[in-house]
């Protein structure tokens, strides 16, 4: 017994202490219970692991610890259990280690903000959620986790209140992700019925000995559903659109919330159920096409965004679309490894965006930035170690993990290895694009003094950024082997090295088209105005799902369900009765006329009417 | 010389019976009919002696004295009755200065 | 036969005495009516072997909720009752209905009693005091005295109700 479940209850002592308590706490006290629960947890699963073995090559069978059962209903039975297998201990690392960066960068980020104290509660009951999430041994652990981070993830990117951008955001957020998660509760009640239990270990055991379902069955539905869910949690296609709005939240949470760790859960979730999906060819297929759809899509979307969260949010989009394709080509272990890569660089991205923002004091724009890299230096360094890494620069984390992507996705479907050759090339335009505008150039704002940030945000930037250029190096495909078997993929020797092409082209047009002739990204642009105004609007999807989805369901709530049922039906009944009820007493009132002798007529006719029944039943 | 019918050689239940019956008739008619408050309550002091007349018959028909014990119970709450009503017909006599039972009518309604 | 002859006799008695309680328009005559019907219906229940409750319903009844009853008529003063003018139809339904209800009451009585000897004068042994003592204090000891209570919650109300304000 390692006592797993201290992993994810420390964040939530922490979010109790912060959120009961918070308000009266000075600012060191709430960092120290806030930093300290996570970093706390992080110590904790480094120990567990380690006990493990899962360091030094055990951890090859899961280890489950049960605590105690929760639901007991017929042949349903479902229990509080918490397995770690190496699968497990790749995303507790993640997400613990990555938290606890984060946790530290936010309390500088935040320290002038209000509701400090709450917002801490918030992110550390986000990690209660998300260990929750990635412990949990059973389909339903998995889903309380996946609500929970939904939850906090709306809770978050409402964070300021006020705005009513921000409340909409987050109402965006979770409604979509509601519609994921139908899916996803229709995929457990079919996994609950077909397999009997939501157990991992029982479920997954019977998966591997069905047959591979070659035409539509229930396992194609379940995977499906599955599906649905995930690109709910992960930003795919079609259920995308919360994940820009959801930039409206603080940068600490875009970066842990939006790039780390919640986004993932989606691929998480696929992987884990590997099994199901290897016997539905069609599911799978599913996948990597959606994967590679989204991937190429939202890149397009992030070449022309002016605001620099937007560029970093339409990138993630863009990069889980690409571990989705590594899940679908049956790479399973690849699409992990990117989790753990992306999650390196892009939370780097999205915290070096912070300190930017931050020195700036609250500018976003990028076409009022530039001439930086001499102003806010540390920042500059590592946001280039960031920007190289997604860039697929050799030697970089996102190098290798990107490269094991494209080369399962040439095995699989060729199409697919040119689409995400291309989007591998935007990739690293637009990244370098948003680079050059910040950093190089003169500088277009306003702000008088950008300062650099305090250590308590850049040292965790240096962290990432080490880990962005070095942790392509752990092995992870290897690691995760016991539980993927890898699928045999190289590229042919010819196309080895167009990966790399891809990327140092596409930073050798971002050096041509921002640095040395800045008036050319314009003249292009109105060149091209028709395309460009359709990128530039997210190819007005937000404006389609409006006027298709949302306003009819607005207004048939109001017209049918608001008025005509609930004002007419349900008042009209409640009333009704009360209506009904003072009009029998209307009649009834006569009764009381006050006179004696009327009611004594009345007690007669009564017992005169008693009596008469009587009689006919004893005569007859 | 046709037959003087004989009158039986015990009374027939049902006689008594019947006569509380008729009684109880009368009290209900005097009950209904008279507007005097306190001839009302004599009415009803009329049908509570029939019902213990109904009593009394029951206990001879199965020779036990429980129909006369709760004979003895209704008397003692018609005494109880008659004491308080009469205590009310007082005040109402009092405040109204009236005895006609269609003229305290003030619950109308 | 002496007890049919009897019974008729103070049969008849009671009902004329109550024709006229209904009847009369003075209070007074009502009363003493009803003076009339209670004597009649004690000796009825003395033929019926109900010695005990002959005696109360003369002590009881007659000698004390009748003199009540008196009493209350004398202190208020009550008068004759003024005629009224009926409905026609009351004034000719009221006795053809009330003796078509005695009729109908008969008849059922007549089909529902199972048979049983008829009443003679002695065959009750059991209205004796004894009896009736013996019964009250052990089988029915509970309702003697939650009964007593009654009598003197009756009491607590008349006096309530009756006293004259004090200002």
């Amino acid at each position: 017994m390692q006592q797993l479940w201290l992993i994810p209850l420390l964040p939530l002592a922490g979010f109790a202490l912060n959120g009961l308590f918070g308000r009266r706490f000075p600012k060191a006290v709430i960092n120290a219970i806030a930093v300290g629960s996570v970093l706390l947890a992080f110590l904790w699963v480094l120990k567990s692991l380690n006990a493990l073995g899962a360091f030094s090559g055990g951890l090859e069978e899961t280890h489950v610890e049960h605590y105690f059962t929760w639901i007991q209903s017929g042949a349903l039975n479902i229990s509080v259990d918490f397995a770690v297998d190496r699968l497990t201990a790749v995303m507790l690392m993640i997400v613990t280690g990555i938290g606890t960066l984060i946790h530290i960068y936010a309390v500088g980020y935040m320290a002038h903000e209000g509701g400090y104290y709450r917002f801490f509660a918030y992110l550390n009951l986000f990690m209660f959620f998300m260990l929750t999430l990635v412990l949990g041994a059973n389909f339903l652990l998995l889903f309380v986790g996946w609500e929970g981070v939904g939850l906090c993830s709306y809770l978050l990117i409402g964070f300021y209140f006020s705005e009513k951008f921000a409340t909409d955001a987050g109402n965006k957020a979770f409604i979509v992700n509601r519609i994921g998660d139908f899916g996803f509760s229709l995929a457990i009640f079919l996994i609950a019925i077909h397999f009997g239990s939501l157990d991992f270990g029982k479920v997954f055991s019977q998966a591997t000995v069905l047959p591979i379902e070659t035409s539509p069955g229930w396992i194609t539905a379940i995977a499906l559903l599955l599906l649905v869910g995930a690109t709910g949690k992960s930003a795919q296609i079609p259920l995308y659109v919360w994940l820009p709005d959801a930039m409206a939240g603080p940068t600490p949470v875009s970066a842990l919330i939006h790039a780390a760790t919640m986004v993932t859960a989606g691929v998480y979730m696929i992987a884990r159920s590997s099994s199901i999906f290897l016997h539905s060819p069609m599911a799978l297929n599913f996948v990597a096409v959606i994967g590679i759809a989204t991937a190429f899509f939202a890149a397009t979307i992030g070449l022309v965004q002016n605001d620099i969260k937007k560029v970093f949010a339409y990138s993630t989009v863009s990069q889980l679309g690409y571990m989705f394709v590594g899940l679908g080509t049956g790479a399973f272990s690849a699409g992990i490894f990117h989790v753990m890569t992306h999650a390196f660089f892009k939370a780097l991205l999205f915290l070096g965006a912070g300190s930017v923002i931050h020195a700036l004091s609250g500018e976003q724009d990028l076409r009022k930035m530039g001439g930086l890299a001499k102003k806010i230096p540390i920042t500059c360094v590592v946001l280039f170690c960031g920007s190289v890494a997604i860039s697929g620069v050799p030697g970089t984390s996102g190098y290798f993990s990107k490269d094991l992507i494209l080369e399962s996705s040439y095995q699989y479907a060729p199409w697919m290895f040119w689409v995400g050759l291309f989007t591998a090339g935007m990739t690293a335009f637009y990244v370098f694009r948003a680079f050059f505008l910040a950093f190089f150039g003169e500088y277009r704002g306003d702000q008088h003094h950008p300062h650099e940030s305090p250590f308590v945000m850049w040292g965790p930037l240096a962290v990432l950024a080490a880990l962005s250029l070095g942790g392509g190096f752990i092995n992870i495909p290897k690691y995760l082997e016991p539980l993927f078997p890898s699928s045999e993929g190289t590229l042919p020797s010819f196309l080895s090295w167009t990966p790399t092409v891809a990327g140092l082209g596409g930073i050798a047009l971002a050096y041509v088209l921002y640095v040395l002739a800045p008036g050319l990204p314009e003249s292009m642009a109105s060149a091209f105005r028709p395309v460009y105004t359709l990128l530039y609007n997210k190819y007005f999807i937000d404006e389609a799902y409006d006027s298709a989805v949302v306003n009819p369901t607005i207004d048939g709530s109001r017209s049918l369900l608001w008025r005509t049922i609930d004002g007419g039906a349900i008042d009209g009944t409640v009333n009704g009765v009360g209506k009904t009820a003072r009009s029998i007493g209307g009649v009834l009132r006569h009764l009381q006329s006050g006179y004696i002798r009327s009611y004594a007529g009345w007690v007669v006719a009564g017992a005169i009417l008693v009596v008469i029944v009587m009689g006919l039943r004893g005569v007859m | 010389m046709p037959q003087i019918p004989m009158p039986p050689q015990s009374v027939p239940l049902t006689w008594y019976l019947i006569l509380g019956a008729i009684l109880f008739t009368l009290g209900v008619a005097g009950f209904l009919f008279r507007r005097n408050v306190i001839t009302v309550f004599m009415s009803i002091e009329l049908m509570l002696n029939a019902v213990n007349l109904s009593f009394v018959t029951f206990s001879y028909k199965y020779k036990q004295v429980d129909g006369h014990i709760f004979s003895f119970f209704v008397m003692v709450v018609a005494a109880a009755e008659a004491a308080v009503g009469l205590a009310i017909i007082l005040t109402i006599f009092k405040n109204r200065q009236t005895l006609e039972i269609d003229e305290v009518s003030s619950l109308k309604n | 036969m002496e007890d049919a002859i009897l019974f008729l006799l103070f049969a008849a008695i009671a009902v004329v005495c109550a024709i006229n309680l209904v009847v009369q328009t003075h209070p007074i005559s009502s009363a003493l009516s009803l003076v009339g019907v209670m004597g009649a219906l004690a000796l009825i229940y003395l033929q019926l072997g109900g010695e005990f409750i002959a005696a109360a319903q003369l002590i009881v009844y007659a000698g004390a909720i009748m003199v009540l009853f008196i009493f209350v008529i004398m202190l208020l003063n009550a008068g004759k009752e003024h005629r009224v003018r009926r409905r026609l139809w009351v004034s000719y339904a009221g006795v053809p209905l009330l003796a078509a209800f005695i009729g109908v009451a008969a008849y059922v009585i007549e089909r529902m009693l199972p048979p049983s000897p008829g009443a003679k004068f002695g065959a009750m042994t059991h209205g004796n005091p004894q009896e009736i003592g013996r019964s009250l204090f052990q089988v029915y000891l509970l309702p003697f005295e939650v009964t007593s209570v009654l009598i003197l919650i009756a009491i607590l109300g008349a006096v309530v109700l009756a006293r004259k304000e004090v200002d």
